[in-house]
């Protein structure tokens, strides 16, 4: 196929892929008025930030965002952590019941949250941390996912590398510390991005367990506000524009390990 | 945690017998002082609740009043229930929808984008962008495209004389729409396992090809789709799994509607579950077929892969 029919697709099909995010943009930064006229809104007639001045007005925009950092934080600090642990354990350790231990993990793969809510929502009352950050932040750092793309990544670790260090006398955690990590920045970097990724988009988890406006997050606002605002598109897109700018500016700046990182979530 | 105590106290008393033992010995603790964090997690946050919701199944649960065993009842009501059947039925549609098309058009798109072109990182992003927008963000640009009243579409094809489309209204329609935001979102990921698939076929496989006059459709249809075997694999048993638990896009862009078109099994659990009935069992129930239904796939699918690899 010659180069420029090629391009043509790719940038036809671009342009369309385009185009939510375009429409999302256009809106928010639309007076309310125009909206409700019925036109088309490809191009605001009127361009106004109103819709964002608005949102800083009514609602604490600066600590909804805080507590999404926050929470998005602590949930891939421990996550990331746990999943290096067993990831190693998984790939390089040889324990009773490791087989079957994994296979049971991977299985949760198969469990839709939603499914599981009602169990999950008692076991958090049980716990007495209902209504605190740990009600979302504990629930959502237990993921099979992680282990598996650890496990996955460091049985690529030579095993001759360990023995050497073994040899010397070095312990487990040594090993872990001081010859896999280094070896695994690649996947360390995975696993922040995908665990901060899934923990900044989670609103419906969040919407149960918080019960506070103080303490929501940016998507469980949008949420909230989606009811406060009922069609006022403009005000609803500028919240969304909002929730969703820090990971757009986070991707397009980390494209490359975000995309080596998805391309080794399917080696095999 | 209990697990780690038990290896503990077997090691002490066997400690000092065999030196080859021991050291099998303290690698299995090791494993398990490694493994117990995310255990830890994963049984009180997983596990437990998992086997909860069994017993929820075989329990009639509601938020008030105390909950009374009644066996497999609940099983039963759910294969008489036509709404169960038909969320099923919506659910498989929706899977077969979003699958195959996904899959398509991120490999068809990899392979265009894998040589050089003008541009070809700008395109690459902009195809990649929608995966890091969240179901929510993607849900509430979908109603903002769909709406039937004031939506951007609607608008368009008013301004083009051609009248409002009820893609609100008409349940294909509105399935049509849930489809094609969840598309959106997916094909980005299919082309980032294939144009990783990609970069291991040998170069030298397209060169052999080319002397013998094999035209590039027939190199695409006979080497590059095989070549990328694993790819679909995994690509075709993640994107089913993903449409079998869609929640986000059909929750907050139709709720269903119209009436049960597009509701799905995971949003009828939810409904039930969380909605005004406030069905624990019931809710319960359609999760556990669920969960049994996406397992016995994946097997399916990876046992089919190792029987041909």
């Amino acid at each position: 196929m010659r180069t420029w029919t090629r391009f043509g697709v790719c940038a036809s099909i671009c342009a369309v892929m385009l185009f939510p995010l375009y429409a999302m943009l256009v809106v928010a930064f639309t007076p309310k008025s125009e909206l409700f006229n019925g036109g088309t809104h490809l191009w605001p007639a009127r361009f106004t930030t109103d819709n964002f001045t608005n949102l800083f007005d009514r609602f604490p925009i600066g600590t909804w965002f805080t507590n999404s950092v926050l929470v998005a934080a602590i949930t891939t600090a421990v996550a990331v952590t746990c999943n290096l642990l067993a990831g190693y354990a998984f790939a390089k350790l040889h324990f009773w019941g490791r087989s079957p231990l994994f296979f049971l993990i991977l299985s949760t793969m198969m469990i839709p949250a939603q499914a599981i809510m009602i169990p999950q929502f008692r076991m958090v009352s049980a716990l007495g941390i209902f209504g605190t950050f740990w009600a979302v932040i504990l629930p959502s750092a237990a993921t099979a996912f992680g282990i598996f793309l650890a496990r996955q990544f460091m049985q690529s670790v030579p095993d001759e590398l360990l023995e050497a260090a073994r040899v010397d006398g070095a312990g487990n955690l040594t090993i872990f510390l001081r010859i896999v990590l280094p070896l695994c920045k690649p996947l360390i970097a995975v696993l922040v991005l995908l665990s901060f990724m899934a923990q900044w988009n989670d609103f419906l988890w969040p919407l149960i367990v918080l019960k506070t406006p103080e303490l929501y997050t940016l998507p469980v606002s949008l949420r909230f506000l989606q009811g406060q605002y009922d069609a006022n598109y403009g005000g609803l897109m500028a919240m969304a524009l909002l929730t969703c700018l820090p990971l757009v500016v986070l991707f397009v700046l980390l494209q490359r390990y975000f995309v080596q990182g998805l391309a080794r979530t399917g080696i095999k | 945690m209990a697990a780690v105590e038990t290896v503990d106290r077997t090691t002490a008393e066997r400690g000092g017998s065999h030196g080859r033992r021991q050291l099998v010995i303290r690698e299995g603790v090791t494993g398990y002082l490694f493994v117990w964090p995310n255990l830890v997690l994963l049984t009180l946050f997983l596990f437990v609740p998992l086997g909860w919701a069994l017993l929820l199944s075989l329990q009639d649960a509601k938020s008030f009043g105390p909950a009374t065993w009644v066996g497999l009842d609940n099983y039963r009501t759910l294969f008489t229930d036509s709404v169960f059947w038909r969320v099923l039925l919506n659910s498989l549609v929706f899977t077969a929808a979003t699958v195959p098309t996904s899959v398509a058009i991120g490999l068809v798109l990899a392979n265009l984008l894998n040589r050089a072109l003008p541009a070809r990182n700008s395109l690459r992003t902009i195809i990649y962008l929608p995966i890091v927008i969240s179901g929510l963000v993607t849900s509430l640009i979908g109603l903002l495209l769909f709406d039937e009243g004031v939506g951007i579409l609607n608008g368009v094809t008013r301004s083009l004389g051609l009248g409002n489309v009820d893609w609100q209204t008409n349940g294909g329609l509105a399935m049509l729409s849930v489809v094609l935001m969840t598309l959106w979102t997916r094909i980005g990921f299919a082309m980032v396992i294939y144009l990783a698939g990609l970069q291991d076929i040998p170069e030298d496989l397209y060169e052999s090809a080319q002397l013998d006059g094999a035209s590039e459709l027939q190199q695409f249809r006979f080497i590059t789709v095989p070549m990328l075997r694993a790819s679909t694999l995994f690509l075709v048993v993640m994107n089913v799994i993903w449409s079998f638990q869609v929640f986000d896009v059909v929750y907050v862009m139709t709720n269903g509607g119209p009436g049960f078109s597009t509701s799905m099994l995971v949003t009828y659990a939810y409904d039930r579950g969380f909605g005004p009935s406030r069905d624990f069992g019931y809710g319960a129930t359609i999760g556990v077929v669920l969960f049994v239904i996406t397992l016995v796939f994946s097997l399916i699918q990876l046992r089919s892969s190792r029987q041909e690899a």
